[in-house]
């Protein structure tokens, strides 16, 4: 099932927590071999971890991590603006109808339908909070994904080559490719709307946080 | 007054009872029963402007209301839009919290963006009625894109006060976002502004909002115009 986790409130699922962090390591600097920090955990994170963003996480059956996507809204520090604004053709993408989206990652051996997961949680995302578009950091996988989805990424710009290549492309969840992607992951809109209320509404899980204004 | 008006209102505004004002004209405007916006500054200090009665307010403080508020807990540390439906009113506290807020006239129905700014800061933009939840929800959906946009207006305004800085009267647009809008302001369609720049209409939909960003504007007309009255562009 798909689990919409801020950073946050990841301390409450430990298991997903660890074996995410330890999945984008296998992924990023193992597969894709991208100049990415490993803890002696075996953990990849960065400083945009640091920022409490919303995790979009797949959650195997055995409570693991089967893939997921970061988010991050562009009001504020987001990893295209502060590093890959030469592919933009010197754009910042600052909106607060836009979120960027990074760290796209599959577990080894993840289900065929946990990618798919994976665009159906932020085609959620995009049509629950309202958001017109997003921004994200693509590997050469992950574009063939999105089109396998019937989801056109229009990519902007790329850097560096073979595996290690980067593109920063936009895309939006069109209405054409709901059926689609819900068909692949093998559910109905309304368990995937029961998800995302799962994980947004507190009369499933009651938050743990403290006042803001005092 | 339309929406513009009052967003422009918003931006030249010099003082908090200036957004005080605002607030009172953005409820005229959408008929609904309350419009309220508060932050808490980098180094912690709390301001707010708002439609709410000076009885609720009173009533909240005294109450403490502020140490259980489902909202405030609910939008604390997030930075996505939050109905208050959404939130937990499961414990008898907040239950007669809501009871009291709603005896006070707050209304039954919430919307609260959330918005995490620099440095700490942090604040929340309200909008609360007295309607049914279809009603609502309809009301949600044909605004929320407006009212994500007017919350940040106000961030912006708060920020600017906080620094003390006015923002600078004409934002900084990159070339492609220039060359974007001036095509739009010569009456070019997407499809013939994005051809001529060589990009996808996609692409250019996405500089194109990042430009009404950061000209503070409703809506691309309203961007369009906005930038040719800096003199940003010229047709």
């Amino acid at each position: 099932m798909l689990r919409y986790v801020y950073g946050h409130d990841l301390q409450h699922f430990p298991l997903l927590r660890d074996t995410m962090f330890r999945d984008r390591a296998d992924q990023f600097l193992t597969r894709l071999g991208w100049a990415v920090r490993v803890n002696a955990a075996g953990e990849e994170r960065d400083e945009y971890d640091d920022l409490n963003p919303l995790y979009l996480i797949w959650q195997n059956e055995d409570g693991r991590h089967g893939g997921s996507m970061r988010f991050l809204p562009t009001i504020g520090q987001t990893m295209v603006n502060d590093h890959f604004r030469h592919l933009t053709d010197g754009v910042r993408i600052e909106s607060p109808l836009i979120w960027e989206c990074t760290r796209f990652c599959l577990a080894p051996g993840a289900e065929r339908r946990v990618s798919a997961g994976l665009v159906l949680g932020a085609g959620e995302i995009m049509a629950n909070f309202h958001l017109k578009h997003f921004v994200g950091v693509f590997d050469p996988r992950m574009e063939r994904i999105y089109r396998l989805m019937g989801l056109e990424p229009d990519v902007l710009g790329r850097s560096g080559e073979g595996r290690d290549r980067i593109g920063v492309g936009l895309w939006e969840m069109q209405e054409a490719a709901w059926p689609h992607t819900l068909a692949r992951v093998g559910i109905s809109r309304d368990t995937s709307l029961d998800w995302f209320r799962q994980s947004f509404s507190a009369s499933d899980s009651k938050r743990l946080c403290e006042p803001a204004l005092t | 007054m339309t929406l513009q008006d009052i967003i422009e209102r918003l931006q030249r505004a010099k003082a908090l009872e200036d957004l005080q004002t605002i607030t009172e004209e953005l409820r005229e405007h959408y008929a609904t029963t309350h419009i309220v916006y508060h932050w808490v500054n980098s180094i912690g200090e709390r301001f707010g402007a708002g439609t709410y009665s000076t009885d609720w307010v009173d009533r909240y403080l005294e109450k403490d209301y502020l140490r259980m508020d489902p909202v405030i807990f609910g939008c604390f540390q997030r930075f996505h839009p939050v109905d208050w439906k959404q939130l937990d009113w499961s414990t008898k506290a907040a239950r007669s919290f809501l009871k009291d807020a709603i005896s006070f006239g707050v209304g039954n129905q919430g919307y609260t963006i959330p918005i995490r700014g620099p440095n700490g800061q942090f604040a929340l933009f309200t909008v609360s009625h007295t309607t049914t939840d279809e009603a609502w929800e309809g009301f949600i959906q044909a605004n929320a894109h407006d009212f994500m946009i007017i919350a940040h207006e106000f961030n912006k305004k708060a920020l600017e006060f906080e620094t003390g800085t006015e923002v600078v009267s004409v934002p900084a647009l990159s070339p492609r976002e220039l060359t974007a809008m001036s095509y739009l302001a010569k009456g070019f369609s997407r499809a013939q502004a994005a051809d001529e720049l060589k990009i996808s209409e996609h692409t250019l939909r996405v500089y194109i909002e990042a430009a009404r960003h950061k000209l503070g504007a409703l809506n691309t007309t309203h961007a369009v115009a906005r930038a040719l009255s800096c003199g940003l562009i010229v047709v």
